[in-house]
């Protein structure tokens, strides 16, 4: 359903089927519904069997990188030589992305249980499930539904008689949006500060604690149980045309639009239609402007893009943009393109992490010539300056903040140049106060 | 010895190189003679990754690799002066600099700074970043020690952080805030004051960290540099003497991977003031009517030949473990049969190690060359030495200031030979003074507490007339035994090894910068 709307007719309803119902969020309701039943069926398969489910589903990353998830299963090492983790990457932070917190909100015990099985599934007894420390609300659904997991016997040294131990930790996050970075995000569960760690070593060889670890978002995981139950070829068959893109994915609209809110359809699915029929369309006497159809990270698209693009991995390529996590960003008319791709470089800017040069320097630099220009002191040449800055912050660094502040930056200038050439002349009257 | 490496080869900028597998591309590079240039990554260090100054184009790969992290592969192809890593790295010096300050005048590193090399090899001309942009600010911080830190100048490249984390295992330096607000912070209770801590200024790539002893002393392109070994403890630290106008102004670590890795103690950084005195013999004195009188060096070797030849039993050789082995092996030589030599040397308790160099600390025995003179023969039996006196023919003091001797213990009748920097009042009694040099003044080697034989180079010149106390010896070696004088350290250092057996084959030139070990089954003590 388009929460927190009711479902609209093309929706594939999977993930967020229990979006508003406040039982699924109990043990007995989540049972009720036929809960914990794929992680009955999967801890009477083999681990690899599990895993070969999982890879034969084409399921993929929905946290932004889209990476085969049963093929990251694969890295695990076969034998287990030590501990193994899995980690549950919570810390939903990304501008415009709001669909992990409402998987934790109403079906905890959907992420518990994909969690258990892709513990089961990669050798690791013990999960962390790291929530982004501004959702207290989810923190305490999840925490509640963790405890009652335990005192069932889901979770523990036994878990579900299985004689295997399986524990999960939540690890709050303390407001750093790098921490979603999956290296940062271990580098903060040891209590280090949340810098991104070079790679190689990859998290399957030296993860969480120098030791092997699969780490998948809260999505991903949530469906995880779904594919066990219903099986690979089911999941497969959500999709619309396109064989590399499968299953549902929940996107989360905001911005101008009449119904903004959580949307689960399947991969292929029209962004044009998720937008005005699905969402409501603009508001009135409005126009589509822009639209970001992957969270703040990704390029921007133009009205006509936005009506003919794809909502899956390579669709959304093919328009020159990213599916990334789903966060559907609409922009009407009204909107200044300029000063929206500042607001979203200051938030690079302010989240960089320091370690990195050309992130450090080069996003505070961006903001304070976009600034300038928002001022109506830009000058002609700053345009290619910001350019040629991007391009000098783009795939030089550990981590892709970087590359995400200057994605909108470049996209930004590409199409809509004209709006930079109205401050820059002087046509357009100052949005920003001289600096 | 490990086990042989398994070789690589590769081309850095079309140059092959074979390395041992698991060497980063920026310590390949340096093989085939290219400096890759790179802020974070220090050899003694862990690889951190973050300044992505080494970035270079390595064929087949879709981006730029960073030298520092990225290991040798066979049949690779490394390109560091490829237009793209050239970009790269003019837009990281580009954007270190749009908050770095231009004070180049005032800042201690300037003409030893890596931004200003770089920047001159490699940066933009001007730059892009709007003059009326303010930099970033913050006041300087006294970090204890003797470290001040300029976070203005701070590129953050965490050198310093990862020193005091994973070499002194005291982690009281970090990266506080985040973004271009980022700066080193330090523990709010402590201060850097770790025996080691001085090694962070000479890590800091620019002149973020710098040292209060030497602020604003001297600009780095006027300083004469020479290697020498530490004198503060016997564990032998290869260091830089650096000089201005004959004045040692500095001591720096000198890589040595055998002995002291890339730092040295704060113990021994400090070792230097003590080189400038300027309370020096400069000429040498002989006794005339009851006090010492100033004379030349043909007449004073005449009148100390003349005690040694009429010396008729033992000659007792007071030395300091701080000198020479040249010149402590001549002075043994001069003594002749009747040789009985004897040192002191201040022992501390306690040693301050730094925890992640192997074998390295500030050592309790707080001389360079106890081995050496323990191995030509010399006991540390200074005091009873000293009570030996009275039954002596000569006394022979070599280097040692006779504090606490009293003036009876040495008015017994034997005559004495002193040979030193300075004259401390009870060596006033002397028959003759010979004016020695001090270890920046000379040539020549020091034992170290594992036995590694290290030379050390002159840095400046002595005061006056003072001549090094290996060339002093060296004459009366040839005025009591005939026979040319040796002419050099190295000359002296060369009848060492013929005479005794535990330096044997060794020689000044197959010691080089890095010393050699004295052949180990040789037994300490044997006759010269």
């Amino acid at each position: 359903m388009g929460f927190p709307h009711k479902p609209h007719d093309k929706e594939t309803v999977v993930l967020s089927r229990y979006f508003g119902d406040p039982e699924a969020k109990t043990y007995d309701g989540w049972v009720k519904r036929g809960g914990y039943e794929a992680l009955t069926k999967a801890l009477s398969m083999q681990p690899a069997a599990v895993t070969e489910e999982v890879k034969e589903s084409g399921l993929r990353g929905r946290g932004g990188a889209g990476f085969p998830c049963g093929f990251k299963w694969t890295f695990m090492p076969k034998e287990k030589k030590g501990p193994h983790y899995l980690c549950c990457n919570a810390d939903e932070s990304e501008p415009g992305t709001f669909k992990d917190r409402e998987i934790m909100r109403w079906t905890p015990h959907a992420l518990i249980e994909g969690c258990a099985i892709a513990m089961y599934a990669i050798q690791a007894e013990v999960c962390y499930i790291y929530i982004r420390g501004e959702f207290t609300e989810p923190i305490r659904i999840v925490q509640a539904a963790l405890d009652e997991a335990y005192a069932k016997g889901v979770l523990g040294p036994n878990a579900m008689g299985s004689g295997k131990p399986l524990d999960m930790y939540i690890h709050r996050g303390a407001g750093a949006y790098i921490c979603g970075e999956e290296t940062a995000l271990m580098n903060s569960i040891e209590g280090r500060r949340g810098n991104p760690r070079i790679k190689p070593p990859f998290p399957a060889q030296s993860g969480v604690f120098g030791k092997p670890t699969t780490i998948n978002n809260v999505e991903t995981l949530a469906a995880v149980p779904h594919i066990i139950n219903r099986g690979a070829a089911w999941y497969k068959g959500l999709c619309l045309g396109n064989p590399k893109s499968t299953g549902t994915k929940l996107f989360s609209v905001c911005g101008n639009v009449r119904r903004p809110g959580n949307y689960e359809v399947t991969m292929g699915f029209p962004l044009g239609e998720l937008i005005n029929e699905l969402c409501g369309g603009m508001p009135n006497g409005r126009t589509l402007k822009a639209c970001i159809p992957g969270g703040s990270s990704v390029p921007i698209l133009t009205k006509e893009e936005t009506e003919r693009c794809i909502l899956d991995y390579e669709g959304c390529v093919a328009s020159g943009t990213m599916l990334g996590s789903g966060g559907v960003i609409v922009f009407d008319d009204r909107a200044d393109m300029v000063y929206q791709i500042m607001r979203l470089t200051k938030f690079y800017a302010h989240e960089s992490c320091a370690q990195c040069t050309q992130c450090r320097e080069g996003t505070a630099w961006t903001v304070r010539i976009l600034e300038r220009i928002l001022a109506g002191e830009g000058a002609p040449p700053d345009l290619d300056l910001l350019l040629d800055l991007a391009d000098n912050m783009t795939g030089k660094t550990i981590c892709v903040l970087s590359d995400s502040c200057a994605a909108p930056v470049v996209s930004g200038i590409k199409k809509f140049r004209e709006e930079f050439d109205a401050y820059i002349s002087g046509a357009k009257a100052p949005a920003l106060a001289r600096t | 010895m490990s086990a042989p490496h398994e070789l690589v080869t590769l081309t850095i900028d079309g140059v092959s190189v074979s390395v041992p597998k698991g060497t980063m591309v920026i310590e390949a590079a340096k093989r085939s003679g290219v400096l890759i240039p790179h802020y974070c990554y220090h050899p003694g260090l862990p690889v951190a990754g973050v300044c992505r100054m080494c970035l270079v184009h390595v064929e087949k790969t879709p981006k730029l690799q960073i030298a520092c992290a990225t290991p040798v592969q066979e049949g690779q192809v490394v390109t560091v002066f490829h237009p793209d890593a050239m970009k790269a790295r003019e837009g990281v010096l580009e954007f270190l600099l749009i908050n770095h300050p231009l004070d180049c005048p005032i800042c201690d590193q300037a003409g030893e700074c890596e931004l200003q090399d770089y920047v001159f090899q490699e940066g933009r001309s001007r730059t892009r970043y709007t003059p009326t942009y303010a930099k970033r600010f913050n006041p300087v911080e006294d970090f204890g020690g003797d470290i001040l830190y300029v976070p203005n100048r701070c590129i953050l490249c965490t050198r310093c952080v990862r020193f005091m984390d994973h070499a002194a295992g005291e982690p009281v330096l970090n990266v506080s805030e985040r973004g271009d607000r980022a700066f080193i912070g330090i523990h709010p209770d402590r201060e850097l004051d770790h025996p080691w801590s001085g090694n962070v200024v000479d890590l800091c790539p620019v002149g973020s960290l710098i040292s209060k002893d030497f602020l604003h002393k001297a600009r780095a392109w006027e300083l004469d540099k020479a290697p020498s070994v530490c004198t503060g403890c016997s564990q032998g630290c290869n260091v830089i003497l650096e000089t201005r106008q004959e004045t040692v102004v500095r001591i720096r670590p000198r890589s040595n991977l055998d002995v002291n890795h890339f730092f040295i103690c704060d113990h021994g950084r400090h070792q230097y003031r003590w080189m400038n005195r300027g309370d020096r013999i400069s000429a040498p004195l002989v006794a005339k009517d009851g006090a010492l009188a100033a004379t030349d060096w043909d007449h004073a070797l005449a009148e100390a030949t003349a005690v040694l030849k009429g010396a008729g039993g033992t000659v007792v050789v007071l030395a300091s473990p701080a000198t020479s082995t040249e010149a402590l092996f001549l002075a043994k030589q001069v003594a002749g049969d009747t040789f009985r030599g004897a040192f002191r040397v201040e022992r501390v308790a306690g040693e301050a190690p730094l925890d992640g160099v192997p074998n390295l600390a500030l050592r309790g025995e707080r001389a360079p060359n106890v081995a050496g003179a323990t191995q030509l023969g010399y006991g540390e039996d200074f005091d009873e030495a000293v009570a030996a006196v009275g039954d002596a023919a000569a006394v022979v003091v070599l280097g040692d200031t006779l504090d606490g001797v009293p003036a009876q213990a040495l008015s017994g009748g034997a005559d004495i030979i002193y040979i030193g920097t300075t004259l401390p009042e009870v060596a006033r009694g002397a028959r003759v003074v010979l004016p020695s040099t001090n270890v920046a003044e000379e040539d020549g080697t020091f034992v170290n507490r594992d036995g590694r034989v290290q030379r050390y180079l002159q840095a400046k010149s002595g005061p006056g007339m003072a001549r090094p106390a290996w060339w002093v010896l060296a004459e009366l070696v040839a005025a009591v035994d005939g026979g040319e004088p040796a002419a050099s350290a190295a000359a002296v250092f060369d009848r060492l090894a013929d005479a005794v057996p535990a330096f044997a084959g060794l020689n000044h030139a197959s010691l080089g910068t890095r010393g050699a070990m004295l052949p180990a089954n040789v037994t300490a003590g044997a006759t010269a």
